[in-house]
């Protein structure tokens, strides 16, 4: 379907965000990808979150790396600078990104092969430093581009489509980034659009590493019986521990809630996490006992999903390196070209 | 005894030591003080990939004619390392001197009658007025200097001088360095004869400057605009991320301490270069600084810069290869792997700095380029240039200079009407233009990617779109050839039939050995080679002589590979002189290959003309 181009016409009555942008303002071309495919969903749920949030489109940057969920920086928010990197190295590239120009919301899109097999280590790191960007996995448990090869997430025990029994420990990435301390964690499905749009508006609206993990079915290679990332096994074993809204900086605040059920975060743009229970004992302000909880329910069987940790008052990488606030890319000449004086001195220290 | 060697202001002192017993900054200062007489000097640190307990050693040239190549051979050896006396002596050339610590009797047979041992109780002289151990070691070596300075002439108040300002700040250490360098000065004057070797001063140093290389390219990149580096520890490139960060410390710092610059110490070569990538892409100057092992890791994003477009400047400082190899020795062994870096067809300039003012200006030069041609640009230093201090002219830069930041369309051009096709050729230059992301809100985006793509980076798998957007990679090639340095020709005295190209750290040894092989009446037009691609006037220069020596420091005679593959150079006019035993190449060594060569060539070339 890549060559039908999508009308640039918009309807009039569209509804329109604070910025005057509709929501067909934040599109991006037609979708390759297969008739179903849980990556389309997020897709679209990428843009309505930056619609909603009122994320001028040219100040996302988008990023992947290769596979068929770093396909989809095309198929989203046109008007942004997309980069489509190497196989499993999308965080080194968006970590140069920022640190170059710290003034872009920062978003990259990757798999699981991207991300938990042959760039597990850029993932990590990434995570490590504090990169500001919201990092969403396209977690489907297989290689759909090469066809039904079992992925790094694969469940031990889980079936492909032609019978063979994954025998090899799952990496559980939302695990993983807890422990590296990314600062905002949260885990979704494909087929929650509900869930899964308010996760997003947080993580963008999130100073530091914010991570998603979105379960998100191959229908072509990993949507059978006896598969863990099927649509049926994963609606049958969604646990969501909260259900989140996410107030924009500045937003009149409408619906009145009772005291008690509802818990909000305000995070360091302005915008209000407001977290609804619905998991009695889960405290997603605590990574320890976050950690221990999703131990003990993947033990169980059970896919948790909300938003399972944030620190609103996190630290980011250019706290770490210290530097101005002009980006880096900004900056001209005269701030960049020392004055003959010091080369000089320097001459002088080397006789 | 045989005949003991006189010179003055022209011989090569020889320190071997064991790393780790901070013989280094002793050494160091031995060669400042000759600096400061107006001694040209060339110094090489001789290092182990090791931290504490291997052979290192430090050769010291001295050269009045200003030659700053290695010369080979030793005429002095401070002998202070007991695990390779016997290599350290038999090193020394017949006639020379051996220095070395008499605390303890050793037998005649550690010796060899044609050389001078001159016999200096260090130890006892140290231990009986330094009690801390630590202490004793330290200072055994600032008094073997003691002892020197009475050989061979040092001068003594430059060299107390030279010690107080190296230690300023540290003041605690100055009076015990004093006390011992006065030790090994008295015990040398009370007993010990001056020698055939001796050091006068001299007005031959000017207003030089002895700097490395790596340090040089590091301030080279602040001058040049450089604002990141990302990068992974490996001998021999380190200290080049080490400068950066001194320089930028010193200079790109605001008043209420923040930072005009950022430093990652990536987690590996692929994520440094990744890094560079995303930063180049965005519109920020931005290098990584590494050897042959990181360059392998780099290739695929190497690759992907060539074919996607993306700036960056990857300094590869050159050491043994292949593989691990030697870190600590020096070679010019990459030049295929950086410069055909990656899968299917690609190619990247490379830049050779010939000396460390050279590397300054090149860095600087290089973030211009790869900013303006918008690709990798490597340059490609070895250990011999990178690590080691060289005496060279001092850094300048023209304070009118701006940065070129190449052909980039900001908000107002896209606001004016002007019309944007990421990977169009609109000047016929074959070099597009580019926007950085976030400029404006509705023109001006666009999709980067390693997948073939067309003019406007929409992915396209169609043959001819394809083929256009690589066949204009090599049209931008071709408009590299000019714009990048350009060769450096040296004609002979007399008209000959014979050349030599050489490149790099090979340079200060070229320079002595074609002035000897000119005494020996024996002629060569000389071209050093600046950067890759090569300009037409290398392939003139190859076409105009019946043979051409390629002189390079690696096994395979890469650099001729590159003028075969590039020029369609017929390999048998270019005749490889290759060193590559880790050493820095000698004048020794190139003047005796060409000279047995020329002769050869003669000899086999006599019954032809019998005929």
């Amino acid at each position: 379907m890549t060559y039908i181009a999508k009308p640039p016409l918009h309807h009039p009555s569209l509804e329109k965000n604070a910025l005057g942008f509709t929501r067909r303002d934040y599109e991006g071309r037609i979708s390759t990808l297969c008739a179903g495919c849980g990556h389309d969903s997020i897709s679209a749920a990428i843009i309505q979150a930056c619609f909603e949030i009122d994320l001028a489109p040219h100040r996302l940057a988008k990023f992947s790396g290769i596979g068929c969920s770093s396909k989809t920086p095309d198929y989203f928010v046109s008007p942004a600078h997309g980069f489509n990197a190497v196989h499993g190295r999308m965080p080194s590239v968006l970590t140069g990104a920022n640190i170059a120009a710290r003034d872009l919301i920062y978003l990259g899109v990757s798999g699981d092969g991207d991300s938990a097999s042959i760039g597990l280590g850029q993932f990590a790191h990434a995570v490590r430093r504090g990169v500001n960007m919201t990092y969403i996995v396209e977690n489907n448990g297989v290689y759909g581009l090469t066809k039904g090869q079992f992925s790094a997430t694969s469940d031990k025990g889980s079936k492909a489509k032609k019978g063979a029994e994954n025998k090899d420990s799952p990496i559980d990435l939302v695990m993983l980034a807890l422990q590296l301390g990314a600062s905002y964690v949260g885990r979704s499905f494909s087929g929650d659009k509900d869930q899964l749009v308010p996760l997003i508006k947080g993580a963008l609206s999130h100073k530091g590493t914010a991570f998603i993990d979105v379960l998100s079915p191959c229908v072509a290679f990993n949507n059978h019986v006896g598969s863990t990332k099927s649509f049926e096994y994963v609606r049958a074993h969604n646990e969501a521990v909260n259900r989140l809204d996410v107030i924009p900086p500045r937003a009149p605040i409408k619906a009145q809630y009772a005291p008690g059920e509802l818990k909000e975060v305000t995070q360091h743009n302005g915008s209000i996490l407001r977290l609804r229970k619905l998991e009695d004992d889960y405290d997603p302000s605590e990574r320890n006992s976050a950690l221990a909880y999703l131990a003990r329910k993947a033990a169980e069987g059970e896919i948790v999903t909300g938003l399972l940790f944030v620190d609103p008052q996190a630290r980011d990488l250019h706290d770490s390196l210290n530097t101005v606030a002009t980006p880096l890319n900004k900056l001209t000449d005269a701030d960049l070209i020392p004055p003959m004086a010091a080369l000089e001195r320097i001459n002088a220290g080397l006789r | 005894m045989q005949k003991s060697l006189v010179a003055t202001n022209d011989f090569v002192v020889k320190f071997a030591n064991v790393n780790g017993s901070g013989s280094a900054s002793a050494n160091g200062l031995f060669a400042k003080v000759l600096l400061r007489m107006g001694v040209p000097v060339a110094a090489r640190n001789i290092f182990p990939s090791n931290i504490q307990g291997l052979p290192t050693w430090y050769e010291v040239r001295l050269s009045e004619a200003g030659w700053l190549g290695r010369r080979g051979g030793v005429d002095l050896m401070v002998a202070m390392n007991p695990q390779t006396w016997d290599a350290d002596v038999r090193a020394i050339e017949p006639g020379g001197y051996l220095l070395y610590d008499s605390s303890k009797p050793l037998p005649a047979s550690k010796f060899r009658g044609d050389i001078n041992p001159i016999g200096a109780p260090l130890t006892e002289l140290i231990a009986s007025n330094f009690a801390n151990p630590r202490e004793r070691q330290l200072f055994k070596n600032i008094c073997y200097i003691g002892v020197l300075a009475h050989l061979i002439g040092l001068d003594g108040e430059t060299l107390k001088q030279l010690l107080r300002e190296e230690f300023k700040g540290k003041d605690k250490l100055i009076q015990p360095n004093l006390k011992a360098f006065e030790l090994g000065r008295a015990y040398a004057a009370e007993n010990l004869p001056s020698i055939g070797l001796r050091v006068r001063h001299a007005d031959k140093v000017g207003d030089r400057i002895f700097a490395e290389g790596n340090d040089a390219c590091a301030l080279g990149a602040v001058y040049g605009g450089a604002t990141f580096c990302a990068w992974y520890p490996i001998t021999p490139s380190t200290s080049l991320a080490e400068s950066f960060q001194k320089y930028c410390r010193m200079l790109r710092t605001d008043a209420d301490g923040k930072n005009r610059y950022a430093i990652v110490q990536a987690e590996d070569e692929i994520a440094s270069i990744g890094m560079v990538m995303g930063a180049g892409w965005a519109g920020s100057r931005a290098f990584t600084c590494t050897s042959g092992p990181g360059v392998s890791l780099m290739t695929e994003f190497v690759g992907f810069s060539y074919y996607a477009e993306v700036p960056a400047v990857i300094f590869d400082v050159q050491r043994g290869g292949p593989s691990t190899g030697m870190p600590t020795r020096t070679q010019q062994s990459d030049l295929l792997s950086a410069g055909y870096a990656s899968h299917g067809d690609t190619k990247h300039p490379m830049l050779f700095p010939a000396h460390p003012t050279e590397c300054f200006e090149m860095s600087a030069a290089a973030f211009d380029a790869a900013d303006f041609f918008q690709t990798t640009i490597f340059v490609m230093l070895d250990l011999d240039i990178g690590m080691q201090e060289w005496l060279t002219e001092p850094f300048k830069w023209d304070e009118k200079r701006k940065l070129n930041r190449g052909k980039v369309l900001t908000h107002e051009d896209l606001e004016a009407g002007v019309p944007f096709g990421r990977y169009r050729d609109i000047d016929g230059d074959a070099v597009p233009y580019r926007t950085y992301p976030g400029t404006h809100p509705t023109k001006g985006a666009y999709f980067t990617r390693g997948s073939s793509h067309d003019k406007d980076a929409r992915y396209s798998e169609e043959g001819a779109v394809y083929v256009e957007g690589m066949n204009r990679l090599l049209r931008k090639w071709e408009t590299m050839k000019a714009m990048l340095p350009q060769p450096e020709r040296r004609n002979a005295k007399r008209r000959t039939p014979d050349g030599v190209i050489y490149f790099g750290s090979t340079s200060p040894a070229m320079d002595e050995a074609l002035a000897s092989l000119e005494a020996e009446g024996v002629h060569l037009d000389a071209m050093r080679l600046r950067a890759f691609p090569f300009p037409d006037e290398v392939f003139e220069f190859i076409r105009a002589h019946e043979q051409v020596f390629v002189v390079e420091q690696n096994r395979d005679a890469q650099l001729k590979a590159l003028l075969v593959n590039e020029g369609g150079v017929h390999p048998a006019r270019l005749v490889s002189l290759l060193h590559y035993d880790g050493t820095p190449i000698t004048a020794r060594f190139i003047t005796r290959e060409i000279a047995e060569r020329l002769r050869a060539g003669q000899a086999a070339a006599m019954p032809e003309k019998a005929k």
